[in-house]
């Protein structure tokens, strides 16, 4: 009865960061920010959620599958992260910057 | 065109996730019979297995996993393991493919479809990741890489 509730607490503190995700997702400028928002909320929340489903269904084979789930969205949703980026990064793309006018010609133009 | 450097990251993280992926192949192949999955659908995922050292390590570090030669001789040994299941149990006084009738001694007809279908999919599945990984090495032939 307890594992239900901190599991169900679990699982929808993930579903809060996926939103977040989406959020972000929609809301940042550009390539690398969008990436940054999808890449650590994603993980997070889908993380969260799995480890609340494993405190719902026990300690069963299912719960077992679902730990190298948890294991591998750890392992290679940061690392898929980091090849988008990496590959925006060598074919040229340039971060975005907030163009302050007060600063003038600033070091931080991205241009 | 830039040339592209192999990232020690995203190398040392298909290292380690490859040979998982290629356990879930197998598993996904040989649990084929009796719950989701089969040839196809595990042929795939070993073909994703290997397109990932091909696309982390770059193509020529990967020929020392599956060399590019092999591609389509394994797609054809996959075809006659496949046609050759067939071809056997039409020998044997069947139809093509009627796993019922193939010629092995001491297997009861429920056994014997299930060894049947095993082979079967075992061909496919052999067939399929050969052909992938030949269909990648021929779309980057003469592209130049480093």
């Amino acid at each position: 009865m307890i594992t239900d509730i901190l599991g169900i607490a679990s699982a929808i503190a993930g579903a809060f960061f996926l939103l977040t995700g989406g959020i972000g997702l929609i809301r940042f400028p550009d390539f690398y920010s969008r990436n940054h928002a999808t890449g650590k909320s994603d993980t997070l929340g889908i993380m969260l959620v799995i480890f609340g489903l494993m405190l719902i269904e026990g300690f069963t084979l299912n719960s077992a599958k679902l730990l190298f789930a948890l294991i591998f969205v750890f392992l290679t949703n940061p690392a898929g992260t980091h090849a988008l980026v990496n590959a925006a990064l060598h074919s040229g793309l340039k971060p975005w910057f907030r163009k302050d006018k007060r600063k003038g010609e600033g070091s931080c133009t991205g241009k | 065109m830039i040339r592209y450097k192999s990232n020690l990251i995203i190398l040392m993280v298909s290292r380690v996730v490859s040979p998982f992926i290629m356990l879930f192949a197998l598993y996904v192949i040989f649990h084929g019979h009796y719950s989701a999955g089969g040839g196809f659908q595990g042929g795939t995922i070993m073909a994703a297995s290997l397109l990932l050292m091909r696309l982390a390590a770059g193509r020529e570090i990967a020929q020392l996993q599956f060399r590019t030669i092999l591609g389509t001789p394994l797609g054809s040994i996959g075809v006659l393991i496949y046609f050759g299941t067939g071809f056997m149990a039409m020998l044997a006084g069947g139809e093509f493919l009627n796993y019922g009738f193939l010629p092995f001694a001491g297997f009861q007809a429920a056994e014997l479809r299930s060894l049947g279908i095993l082979m079967v999919e075992i061909g496919v599945g052999l067939a399929v990741m050969a052909i992938l990984v030949a269909i990648y090495d021929d779309l980057l032939e003469g592209y130049p890489h480093d």
